[in-house]
């Protein structure tokens, strides 16, 4: 195996005992890039300077610029272009940012710093993570690389592609509605989205404000914990983040779920499911049972309402999250005759068909005389959607579900179907509602080899509680080997 | 026909805090520009605000003295419209939960209820290169003021005439002033006040409003507000009807002018800021802060009466202001003679204080230094004549009494032996004048004092003179 495909705990381990260095990782992940990035496009930006990175890295240890304890120096990880970096730019898929160079570092880029990572570059995504299938961005498509004409899903599709194309050992997305957890699923590699609060979102450039979460992208769960335990934390930036101590959560992967309670919501298998996406969770779920764990059936009977909640409450904080992008003090600028007229072809120029359908919709949810039909309502109907969560969590530790109800579609299938492609999310959806953590492992192929992911869905800030059991399952279902 | 006037005014302040309402970028006026800004001030992607506690604190404290109800969780509210001087095109405002409610503030002979007290960030300003935005070619802006913390105040409806809206200014002003909250300087910005009127028939319905705007003083608010009530008024006896309007008020021509009608109104979508989390008021820290309150005015008037037994006049110029209220205090413990300081400081201080056109916080005379010198002429070193000459050179220089004495040996002749001296070489000098008051004529007495003033240069303690004069003819 080239050191590329490898996981963060396994090139640790040689890192450590001296058995390679951190730029023969870099050239591997470059060689790599230049032989499959043409294909997959899972790149915005690819930096030109990650040699020169990996070449710093001795001697910022040496020096304690970076933590010695970390499990992540000289790691090259692909970052999401909405997270800011400082001089590098940042688009967020989008016109609009085409040119914008942040001058600072998101927090989670200034804690990837300390653990002393390689930056390899920026990654595709949905244009402001608006869409399921990378489609949207104003750069291009990302190909999945499990198959030709498929997408990666998305929005964080190029995070997904790259970890899944061993173009990055792993990669940073940001998850709305099911952005890390979707493509993680469609391209066969581990996400996680955080419990909303537990990684700092200074930085992460705006879509849903009350529902962002940045979170890790990986080839397994170990690497998922050793990603989440850096990124987690306070930060007195953003007021939103929780103050509670971040555990170590690589201490939760103990193999052993013997009576873990795991709910099976019932509104969750339904028509339209894909039969081999359906069959393959069944089965996770059945080794699940053999590893000790108990399995009752559960209802989330707010479940059908989480699609339409969640556009309208997501919509309606990006139509205000994307006012500031005028033309006026950086990013693209389309010249006018007055203010309203340069606002007016600066905006229709620099936003894209899915940017302006969600800004139309959000304005409207919160437009006078619409506002209590919509906006109001729709929180009122989050609020039963959170409360369904607890309900059960007082009965169970985690909840499993298919991540997505298909498998990777075709390029170009729903792209004109808005509709359609806003129901990829759905079974992601209510976890960004409730603000409660979820990951997506893989659980399985398709005849056609396309990826299928499990979801677990956990208690607020019991991230513990879903690595557990993932890694318990990934242990047993690892190689290809998915079932008992 | 009769009308009765109703105002309602919106007063917007600058709060003291050193930095800005969300951010560390310090609030200070008038630097450069665009040197107080961050990327969260200018609303770059990605950015997140956070609440400055200090203002919160202010904001609190303002509340308290308008005996307001503060609100045990508030929360922040987007305001959406887009102008080049607000970088997020939207506002972080307070809407349907406000920090405060349901408070009132006395003018004379009146309460005027206090609907709400909310928090906001200030938007930038805008420099044009024309006339507006839209005559010009194009304008800059700069974000120094951009998110600096405001503190709204919005009355009832009680006010009746421009004269009670103009006291009600001055008593908001000199509470916030008392508070330390803020510096009310219209002129600086720091200060902005818009007014919604209306006319209508005594006991009768309310009448259609009209909300003026761009009024650079009280005194503007004033006269811009008589002139919109005869507006309405003629209106009305014409027998036309008020539009719904704002209308801003133009100062040279005295008269004002419709801005924009109802319709064309913003729809500012507010909806809860999702990125702050709720703001909670716990009864301990508004204990805390009601503890730390300073004294109001009006009370403050009356302990001066009770406590130093100044007239009713006095005590209320002393304490019209914070600051100058604290330095009387000072100076009485320096000097513990509250009517002589008064005097002092109501002629002879605030009388330089007017003629130089500087505020009380300016003056170079420490309240110890005043002190010092009304002890300098209790104990006869030198006497008020003297006093009077020297304060203005205190006033310009700064420099205690002493120093001004010692320099011009302007101390008071106090020998017996010297004065003597001079009081016989002055009857010598004038048998005639001596002879006229022996026969009767007292008065030539205050001549014969005058004259040896004269002779040692008005430094002769004048109860010695006349006693040395009367024993020695």
């Amino acid at each position: 195996m080239e050191l590329n495909e490898l996981a963060c705990h396994e090139l640790h381990e040689k890192l450590a005992k001296k058995e390679i260095t951190s730029m023969d990782i870099v050239k591997a992940v470059e060689k790599q890039i230049a032989a499959t990035e043409k294909n997959i496009h899972a790149y915005i930006t690819i930096f030109d300077d990650m040699e020169e990175q990996a070449r710093k890295i001795v001697d910022k240890l040496t020096s304690g610029q970076v933590d010695k304890e970390s499990l992540l120096w000289g790691i090259p990880v692909a970052i999401k272009d909405n997270i800011c970096m400082d001089g590098r730019r940042t688009t967020a898929g989008s016109k609009i940012l085409h040119n914008f160079i942040p001058p600072y570092d998101a927090t989670v880029i200034e804690k990837l710093k300390n653990a002393g990572v390689i930056f390899i570059g920026k990654t595709n995504m949905d244009e402001f993570a608006f869409g399921s299938s990378t489609e949207t961005s104003n750069f291009g498509p990302t190909i999945n690389p499990s198959r030709e004409g498929r997408v990666p899903g998305g929005s964080s599709g190029g995070s997904a592609a790259a970890v899944a194309a061993d173009e990055a050992i792993l990669s940073l997305g940001s998850d709305t509605g099911g952005s890390i957890r979707q493509p993680a699923s469609l391209c066969g590699v581990v996400g996680m989205k955080p419990t909303y609060g537990r990684v700092s979102r200074y930085g992460l450039i705006a879509f849903g404000s009350s529902l962002d979460q940045i979170g890790p992208f990986s080839r397994d769960v170990t690497d998922c914990a050793i990603l989440l335990n850096a990124l987690s934390g306070y930060d007195s930036r953003d007021s939103t983040s929780v103050n509670r101590p971040v555990p170590d959560y690589t201490k939760a992967l103990t193999k052993n779920i013997r009576g873990v309670k795991i709910g099976i919501p019932k509104e969750y298998f339904i028509e339209g499911i894909n039969a081999e996406v359906k069959k393959a969770v069944e089965r996770a779920i059945e080794t699940l049972k053999k590893l000790g764990a108990e399995v009752v059936e559960i209802s989330l009977p707010h479940t059908e309402y989480a699609v339409a909640t969640y556009y309208i409450v997501a919509t309606a904080e990006a139509s205000s999250n994307l006012a500031r992008y005028d033309g006026v003090k950086y990013g693209h600028r389309k010249e006018g005759t007055s203010i309203v007229d340069m606002y007016g072809k600066t905006r229709a120029d620099g936003f894209g068909k899915e940017a302006k359908r969600r800004i139309m919709l959000g304005t409207y949810a919160l437009s006078a005389g619409y506002y209590d039909a919509y906006y109001l309502k729709a929180n009122k109907v989050r609020t039963l959607i959170r409360q369904d969560f607890e309900k059960v969590f007082a009965k169970v530790d985690v909840i499993i579900t298919p991540t997505s109800p298909t498998p990777a579609f075709k390029i170009g299938e729903k792209l004109d179907d808005p509709l359609k492609m806003y129901l990829s999310d759905i079974f992601t959806i209510s976890a960004n509602l409730a603000g409660i953590p979820g990951i997506s492992i893989p659980c399985g192929l398709t005849k056609n080899d396309l990826p299928i992911g499990l979801q677990i869905l956990g208690k607020h800030f019991d991230e513990e509680g879903i690595l557990r059991v993932a890694y318990a399952y990934e242990q047993i279902s690892k190689r290809g080997f998915y079932g008992l | 026909m009769d009308y009765e006037i109703v105002i309602g005014l919106e007063v917007h302040v600058h709060m003291k805090t050193r930095s800005k309402m969300f951010c560390s970028c310090s609030s200070e006026f008038g630097a450069e520009p665009n040197t107080h800004t961050c990327p969260v001030c200018q609303g770059m992607p990605g950015v997140l605000p956070v609440i400055n506690k200090k203002a919160v604190e202010l904001a609190i404290k303002s509340a308290l003295a308008l005996n307001c109800e503060i609100a045990p969780r508030c929360i922040f509210s987007r305001k959406n419209y887009f102008y080049p001087d607000l970088p997020k095109n939207y506002q972080i405002s307070q809407y349907d939960i406000p920090l405060a409610e349901h408070g009132f503030l006395e003018i004379p002979g009146k309460r005027i209820e206090i609907k709400r007290v909310h928090m906001e960030e200030d938007a930038g300003k805008l420099v044009h290169s024309g006339a507006g935005i839209e005559g010009s070619v194009y304008s800059l802006v700069d974000f120094n003021r951009t998110g600096i913390p405001l503190l709204e105040i919005v009355s009832e409806p009680d006010i009746s005439s421009s004269e009670e809206a103009y006291l009600y200014l001055n008593m908001l002003k000199q509470v916030l002033q008392y508070l330390n909250v803020s510096d009310c300087d219209m002129e600086k910005g720091s200060l902005r006040c818009d007014a919604n009127i209306s006319v209508r028939k005594p006991g009768g319905e309310m009448g259609v409003k009209t909300e003026l705007k761009n009024m650079n003083s009280f005194k503007a608010v004033q006269v811009a507000l008589e002139y919109e009530a005869k507006r309405q008024i003629q209106i009305l006896d014409d027998g036309g009807k008020i539009i719904q309007e704002t209308r801003l008020w133009d100062e040279k021509k005295g008269e004002t002018f419709s801005m924009r009608s109802k319709e064309e109104d913003c729809d500012y979508r507010y909806f809860p800021e999702p990125d702050l989390v709720p703001l909670e008021v716990s009864e301990e820290w508004k204990e805390e802060i009601k503890k730390g309150l300073a004294e109001m005015p009006s009370i403050r008037l009356q302990r001066f009466v009770s406590e130093y037994g100044l007239p009713e006049y006095d005590a209320g110029v002393l304490s019209s202001s914070r600051e100058l209220a604290d330095y009387f205090e000072e100076c009485v413990k320096a000097y513990p003679k509250p009517k002589i300081v008064s005097n002092w400081i109501m002629t002879e201080l605030m009388g330089l204080l007017n003629e130089k056109n500087i505020s009380i916080s300016e003056c170079r005379v420490s309240s110890q230094s005043l002190g010092e010198m009304l002890k300098l002429i209790e104990d006869g070193t030198i006497n008020g004549k003297i006093a009077k000459e020297i304060f203005p050179q205190m006033f310009d220089t700064g420099r205690p009494a002493k120093e001004i004495i010692a320099e011009k040996s302007l101390t008071q002749i106090i020998d017996q032996g010297e004065i003597a001296k001079v009081a016989e070489k002055i009857i010598a000098e004038n048998p005639k004048v001596v002879a006229d008051y022996k026969a009767g004529n007292e008065k030539l007495l205050a001549f014969l004092i005058g004259q040896v003033m004269k002779v040692t240069k008005g430094k002769a303690n004048p109860q010695l003179v006349n006693k040395i004069l009367r024993e020695k003819i």
